[in-house]
Formats: C-alpha cells, structure tokens, sequence
C-alpha cells in the first residue's frame, strides 16, 4: 500500500509486536491481505492485554455492574452513579505500576494525569482523588527512592491541577520489591444530564484533536510495557514512560468543561494507552460508524513522524472530540482561548471503517468491529498453587509467648504499614476546592459536593480504598471478599451510605495457570461481596504481568468504595473528639490469628486461614452507621483493620486534633494476642455521648454491640477484667511511635 | 466588587470567590488574565493560589506579566487594596509590587498542613479584624513558600512594621520550630510601604467555614469586606 521503506510485515515481526500466531492469522483473515506497518502496530495495541482485556475479560463479565443508582456502568471511561437531585459522582481507578517502577516520578504523575482525564472525559469536574501505593520494604533503598518519587509525582501533578488528594493506602511489603504498585483514583461530579460518552455520531460531524502535541513518547507503553513480565533489561523500556504536563493538563480541563456546558460537542474521548489509535477506534465502534483521519493535520512536537509513530503515540494531555458540523469554531476557539491547540483532523464517516492518511497516502483502511470489539477472549487454564493449603496452616499454641503487651504494641505502631502516612499525604494538596470535611488520615475521606456551577450542596461523599494483599495470598476469594467488606465499613464509619465500587485488579503473569486461579477466585469474591453488600462495581482496570523474572506480586484486587451522606454535617471522624465519652464495640472479637499483621510483624509467619467475612453482618453494621450517625448518638467510628483492636484504640486516641485517652476493660475468653491484635472482620470502635440510645440501636438492627470503657486521661489502658493491664502507656509517647515509622526509615543512608 | 484575578493555572481562583460571595456576603468575579483593565466597579484585587503558566520558570514569573497585571499594578498605585495568597504572593514580589522572593521550602518538600500564624499588626485594609499578637490557624499549601529578602529589605519591612504574619506555634510564640518553610523570620506576610499590597502564604479562603479547615481566615478576608465596605474599624 505504500512505497515508503517501512518493516515487511511478516509473523516475527507480529510477534515481535507481542502478537500471537493465532492472532496474526486473524489479522490476515480480517483483513484479507497482509497489514500495513501501521495496522500492524493498531491491532498490536489494541489486542495487547493492557487495551483488551483478554485474559480477564471472561471474569469480569460475571461481576454485579448495575443497581437502582448506576447510571454508567463499565464500558466508558469511567462509571457514574446517581447521588440524587439531578447530580451524578463518576469515579474509577487505575493503575500505573509498570511506569512508576521504570520512572517513579513520571510514571505516577501521568498515572494521575490519566485517571483525571477519564474522569472528565465524562464531563464531570474532578474534585477528589485516592492513591494506592504499594512498595518494597523501606529498607531497601530502592525502595525509598521508588517512594519518594511516588509521591513526588502524585502530589506534583495533583497539586498543580488543583484536584484534592483526600486519602489513600501505603504498604510495604517484600513481593513488591521487584514491582510496585500505583493505583490511582479520582472522582467528579456532573449534573446526570450532561454525561458525555465516547461517541463519534453523525455523518460529516468533524472530530477534533485538542490538547499536547504528539511527541514519540510512550509509544507501546501500553501494549509492551503493560503487557509482559518484567527482566533484568526492564529499564531499555523507559523511552515508553511518558511525560506529563499538569499545567497542559489543568487548561485542558477547564477548557473541556467549558465546551462540554454547550450543546456543539457530541462525543469526546481522551487519548489514553495506545493514544490516537484507541481513542478513535472507540469512538467509531460506540457509535457503530467510521472515522476519516488526516495525520498531517495533527499537531506535532517533533519532526519526521512516521504515521506509525503518530497512531501509537502516548503523549500525555490530548482529547479527542466529535463536534456537530457547522460548529467547529466555537469549539475550537475555547481551547485557543485556554492556549491549547486544538484542530479538525478528520471526519466521522457511516461505512465501519477507520480510513488514515499521512502525505496523501492511504496508510490505514481497515474495518473497525473486529479491531475494537472483536479482541481475542482467552480462556486461560487455572490452577490451585501446590502449596495453597500448605500456607494456611497455623499452629497459634507453637508462638513463642509475648512477655511485654506494651512493647508490643509499640513496635506494631513502628512498623512502616501501621505508622502515620503523614510524610506522604502532608506532600499533597488536601484542600483545594474547599470541600474537604476529612482528609487523608481517617478510615476514609469526606467531601462536600457542589453542583457544576459552585453552588453548596448539603451533601457529601465518601471515599475509601482498601486490600490487604496478605489476605489475598493466603486465599484470594476470602482476602478479596474482606477488601470490599473493609471498603464498604470505612465509608459506613462516617455515616454514609455504601453506593458502588471500583477496582484495580493487580496480578503476576496471566500465562501462569496459578496465577489466573488467583484471579478467578478473587474476581469471585468481588463478585460475590459487591451482590451482597448492594454495591454494584461501575468501573474498574486490570493490571496483570506485575511480576519479575518469575516472582509474582501477592494478588492485589484494590476495591475502593464510594458512599453519599445526606447531610455533611452530620458525620462521624475516625478519632475520639471528647473525654468522658462510651467508647462501644460493634461486632464481636474471635480468634482469629490468620494472616495478621501481628503474626507477620512480630513472629514473622505469614500463613493461616484470613479471618471469616461475615457479609450479613456486614450489611447490618453499615446500616447501623447510618442511622447512629444521623441520629447524634455515634460521634465517632473507626474501623477495626490491620493491627486489630489495640491498634484502632490506639489510632482512636490520637489522630484526632486533641490527644485523648481511653480505660478500656475486655471480658472476652480468647488468647490475649488474637483479642488485642488478631483482625477479625465486621467491627467497629465507637465513641458515643448516648450509648443507651445506641445499644438499643444496634440490639434492633442485630448488630452484636457493648460497652468496653470510657475517653479520657493522657493514657490509653488496655486491661482484663480485674487484672492487671496488659496495656497502660501515654497516649503521646505511642503518637510519637506511630509518627516517626516512616520519616525514621527515610532518614537513612 | 472583588476582583478575581484568574491566571491560566489558578487552582484557588473559585474557592476564594465562594469565600468571598457565599461565605461573607460580598460581589466577587474572575477576571480573565488577558484583560488589560479591570471591571470599573473593582474595589479590591485578589490574586488566588495556584500554579500560575505552570510555574515552570520560576513561581509567578510568567504571571507577572500577564497583561492584566499591568491594570492591576495600576489599581495599587492608585491606593486600591490588593490581596495576593500564596501563588498571588509569589506574582506580588515578581512584579515588584512587593519586596523580596519566596524560595523553595527547606525541607525541599510540597507542605501542605494547618499551621498558625502571629498577627503582627491590626491595620486595615487586611488585618482590622484580627487584634495584634493573636493567632490565627490557617493552612499552608506550597513547595516554594519559604520568605526570603536581601537583610535590608528585611530590615525596613521589621522597621516599618510591615510584617504583618509570622508563623508562631499554638500559644503565639515564635520559634524555630513554628517555622515551616524556613522562611526569614517567620515571615509568612508582608506588605508594602503604602499598606494596601499585602501578600501571605497561607490559604484564608480555606478557612471559612468551621467545618471546613476552621474560620480563621475570615479575620483578613473579613477585614478587606470591611474595609473595601467602608466600616474600617
């Protein structure tokens, strides 16, 4: 088709392309003939694991995705639920590991970069963003330059375009020392009536390229880099990272706002992985029309770009947008005024084909369907790992006895995973458009939400991510129903209702049969606890290949939740707020050592069985939250996580603004370790100023519930019933502890 | 009515309005970077927090010579009173309205945190409402937020007493460890000879509401609504 000298297109070159032979013959059944060099790179892309889905797509089509909130459920950029009164949140996770790994910096900014473009892709005004973050341990100091780059990245773009970072989840743990994760999440908010889909309709209407230039950054970053395992040559792929340019960024999305409030554009997408190709190929297929493209029209950065270089470019910062005809100029005279480019490089057209052309020539003709929709749907063998039930043996009578509670607790409160995150989020804007109610630090975020014109609404949502990967190793269907259940009982904490989900699904190499069994198990459990929990997941990414020279990462499904409160006001935060408070246990404490940070930190043994997940109760408790905290009888709740009850009474005392102590009595008849640091699921330590009231609540609604002391005093005392305590310490000096776990480790050489 | 400016990069450019109309009651409006004058019924100039052109040459250098800044820089001459927070701090010193620079935080990191701060002066048109040697709680967000000026600078503004802000701790002491940033004498706030320029680093439009960050930052906010409202006290 072309004289140009470009590669003869021939099976090692398909395969070199990450193609399989079955694919490639495909390819050329499709198309009946063999494909250019171009379409040879678009079906690459668009058939890699990073764009398709393949290996998950099979899985995540059992997954609950509607209910009576759900207005957009996975499909689009992003999902959206209705929050009543015309409003609707849009919300999704993704992630970025592979980049951030190569270029901790760049990888995580344009991590956030893209999560905020398909937030208001959707026309939603991003108002809230959560990250993920999981590394290797700090004593690695790879690892402390990996988090420092993080952060710097994350709190770098995010910052800059003005979009909160109200929480987020850190751990450290040594199956990321050779891949760490960056699953970052935003959410926006639309009136329901102005959601944009990626949609290129109407014959003739002209499609329109705004934004950055097209450099060669990022070319296969999505189909090479995300879509194969790491090796010791993993570092040759940083020309696939890209580069990020928040202050592009933030122009983009006020200029995108502006033109998505008129009625000229009818679809518009943001050029993400595999960049100009995805994005148009998408919009064809939405809408079941073609695409007409003139690459000499697009904007570029450099010189010489081959067609090649231009489809597959993943240059940061650029939109797609389908306008009616007649109106182009209104559209494009918003972002000149915003100083972006933005120019017609195309037309839709009614026949299912993408046609391309670059100095006249014809360099892509082929139909859109099979590219888009017609991707390959592996079914992949699955296997039980051989050792599965070797790992969750646990013999608890075999620990060596603990001698000292109180130096126990402190070296939990020292550890890296349960100290104070504030080193990372004090390095983000928590703040920025004034509607934070709570911020990083709690169980999970508040935010007020204002209608898209600024007008204050009394109500709020909130927003927590959650998976403890330990669990999700021992036994990926019960770790993954606990991440929902966590996420879903974090949001309860502040008295919200518990609306939908998202999720990050982080895996090793699919090709592994044990590794695909973690994924169908854990996409199991999503499934299950998103049914039972009334939760509907609306949108969601899938990130396999995080693994290095054949060591895989623990299965890290991470489920973030997304709850609405009526009245902002009336809320509940994590800390102790008063003294003389009850301070009331929701759920009941059972023995259950498995899988705890406790046994991992202290005894260093990882194994056993993850604590059981009780959804029934789950779904009581969630509702028991709502109506304490909207009554005024619960003042705070915090949940009962990593580190177990000791742990929670500890945070209670003194994340809050004022240090507040607490005499705490337990009756309970099991081990002293599994009733202060075990993690048993489904409950919550509550302070109430009218703890009859509450009592009677929780006996109504069948919430297991009971006093187990009072706030008050500079110490937090943990005891028997008339015995000694197994815990008395000042609340400070057990701050200081938890406050200096990550800024001590960064300090060293 | 309060004018707005709003730089391509402004993040805090709606909040301060929301302060400004739905909190204290008063007309504010953006004011686009390109315009070479002001609406005719401004009656103060609010320059709002942000990443003004990115601040990737040096923050607020770009914006300085935005051409609304031009009219602005003439709305101060003219006596009119001219706020700028944070980014509209850095824009301040780059167009020489205000004397001395803010420089990268010692600890070279993004802070973003509640601190306090010493009102140093009660004077209107930006601290009438605040009695001077109390102490304000008001939230800092910025990776180059540390006050520096040449040490006769720093001698006139003490001399003067147009220190306004020190960054203090919770009891009004100023201290080393009450510094953030590492700024000079704990400058979080300076104005100019005339009294009618005043740039500080933290956010008082993120402080108006008690349950959102506390209402602190009505005292200068507030303050310019009385003054701008002719009930200086």
């Amino acid at each position: 088709m072309s004289a140009r000298r470009e590669p003869e297109v021939d099976l090692a070159l398909a395969r070199e392309h990450g193609l399989s032979d079955g694919e490639y013959a495909e390819i050329l059944t499709i198309l009946g003939r063999t494909p250019s060099f171009s379409e040879l790179g678009i079906f690459s892309v668009m058939w890699s694991e990073h764009c398709s889905y393949k290996s998950s797509k099979k899985y995540l089509k059992r997954l609950p995705t509607e209910g009576p909130c759900v207005l957009q459920g996975p499909g689009e950029n992003a999902g959206a639920v209705s929050i009543g009164d015309g409003l609707a949140v849009v919300f999704k996770i993704e992630s970025h590991n592979h980049p951030s790994f190569i270029e901790p910096v760049q990888g995580a900014a344009t991590g956030v970069g893209g999560i905020l473009r398909d937030i208001f892709t959707m026309g939603a005004r991003p108002v809230a963003s959560l990250d993920s973050l999981r590394f290797g341990p700090l004593e690695d100091p790879k690892h402390r330059h990996l988090l420092r780059g993080v952060v710097h990245g994350v709190g770098g773009y995010g910052n800059a375009v003005g979009v909160a970072t109200v929480g987020g989840e850190t751990t450290f743990h040594e199956c990321y020392r050779g891949n760490i994760l960056v699953n970052a999440f935003n959410l926006g908010v639309v009136e329901q009536n102005r959601i944009f889909k990626a949609r290129a309709t109407g014959l003739g209407n002209p499609v329109i390229y705004a934004g950055s230039r097209t450099g060669r950054d990022g070319i296969h970053g999505a189909s090479l880099l995300a879509s194969a395992e790491f090796d010791d040559s993993s570092s040759a792929k940083r020309p696939t990272v890209q580069v990020g340019d928040p202050f592009t960024e933030k122009c983009l999305i006020e200029a995108c706002l502006e033109v998505m409030s008129g009625d000229a554009v009818v679809g518009i997408q943001d050029m993400g992985a595999a960049g100009l190709t995805c994005s148009s190929f998408e919009m064809a297929s939405h809408a079941g029309t073609g695409i007409e493209l003139d690459l000499d029209l697009v904007p570029q950065r450099e010189s010489n770009m081959t067609p090649y270089e231009l489809l597959l470019s993943e240059s940061q910062e650029r939109m797609l947008l389908v306008a009616q005809a007649g109106r182009e100029d209104e559209v494009l005279s918003v972002y000149r005024r915003w100083g972006l480019e933005a120019v017609v490089v195309g037309r839709v057209t009614d026949d299912g084909r993408m046609r391309v052309r670059w100095h006249g020539e014809k360099v892509v003709d082929i139909p859109v369907d099979p590219v888009a929709r017609l991707s390959p749907e592996l079914d992949r063998p699955t296997r039980e790992p051989a050792d599965w039930l070797e790992r969750q043996k646990l013999d608890p009578s075999a620990l060596a006895p603990e001698s000292d509670w109180n130096e126990a607790l402190a070296r939990l409160l020292d550890s890296p995973n349960l100290g104070s995150k504030a080193w990372l989020y004090r390095q983000y804007d928590q703040l920025v458009q004034g509607d934070t109610l709570i911020g990083p630090g709690g169980d999970a975020a508040l935010v007020r939400i204002k209608r898209m014109d600024g007008t204050p609404t009394r109500k709020a949502v909130a927003l927590s991510v959650d998976c403890n990967p330990r669990w999700c190793w021992l036994d990926p269907y019960a770790g993954t129903l606990a991440a929902v259940a966590e996420a879903v009982r974090n949001v309860a904490c502040t008295g919200a209702r518990p609306l939908a989900l998202t999720n990050c699904l982080n895996f090793g190499n699919p090709e592994r049969p044990e590794i695909m069994w973690e994924f169908a198990e854990a996409t199991r459990g999503l499934g299950d606890a998103a049914s039972e929990l009334g939760t509907p997941v609306v949108s969601g990414n899938v990130s396999l290949y995080n693994e290095t020279s054949g060591r895989a990462i623990y299965p890290t499904p991470t489920v973030a939740a997304v709850g609405l409160l009526d009245d902002y006001a009336r809320h509940a935060v994590a800390h102790f707020r008063a003294a003389g408070r009850t301070v009331v246990l929701l759920g009941e404490n059972r023995e259950e050592l498995g899988g705890s940070t406790w046994l991992a930190e202290r005894h260093g043994i990882e194994a056993g069985r993850p604590p059981a997940v009780d959804l029934a109760h789950e779904r009581r408790l969630a509702a028991l939250l709502a109506e304490g905290v909207a009554a005024g009888s619960i003042e705070s709740a915090h949940d009962i996580s990593d580190g177990g009850l000791a742990v929670a009474l500890a945070e209670c005392c003194f994340t809050g603004p004022a240090q507040i102590g607490a005499e705490i009595e337990l009756a309970d008849a099991i081990r002293a370790d599994a009733l202060l640091f075990g993690e048993t699921t489904g409950r919550v330590i509550c302070a109430s100023a009218d703890a009859d009231r509450l009592l009677a609540l929780a006996a109504r609604l069948g919430v297991p519930a009971r006093r187990i002391g009072t706030t008050g005093g500079e110490r937090l005392r943990i005891a028997p019933r008339a015995a000694e305590p197994w815990i008395d310490a000042p609340v400070a000096s057990l701050r200081e502890i938890w406050a200096r776990a990550i800024p001590r480790r960064l300090e060293e050489p | 009515m309060f004018s707005v400016i709003q730089l391509p990069g402004s993040n805090d450019d709606r909040d301060l309005r929301f302060a400004l109309k739905s909190v204290l009651g008063c007309a504010a409006e953006l004011v686009w970077h390109e315009q070479a004058s002001l609406p005719s019924d401004t009656r103060a100039v609010l320059i709002p927090g942000g990443f003004s052109y990115g601040d990737y040459l040096r923050c607020g250098a770009m914006a300085a010579y935005a051409p609304v800044m031009a009219a602005v820089r003439r709305f101060a001459d003219a006596g009119g009173p001219v706020l700028g927070i944070c980014n509209g701090f850095q824009v301040l010193c780059e167009t020489g309205l205000l004397p001395g620079a803010l420089v990268r935080n010692q600890g070279l990191n993004f802070i973003c945190d509640f601190v306090h701060v010493r009102v140093e002066r009660s004077a209107p048109p930006f601290t009438s409402r605040a009695r001077a040697g109390s102490t304000l709680r008001l939230p800092i967000k910025h990776g180059e937020g540390a006050y520096f000026a040449r040490p006769d600078e720093l001698a006139t503004l003490e001399r003067e007493g147009r220190v306004l802000l020190r960054y203090c701790d919770a009891r009004g002491e100023v201290t080393p460890e009450a510094n953030p940033n590492g700024a000079l004498a704990n400058v979080a706030g300076v104005c100019n000879a005339r009294g009618n320029v005043f740039g500080l680093m933290p956010h008082p439009e993120h402080a108006v509401d008690a349950l959102f960050g506390g209402e602190d930052g009505k005292a200068i906010l507030g303050s310019l609504v009385d003054a701008v409202r002719g009930g200086a006290r």
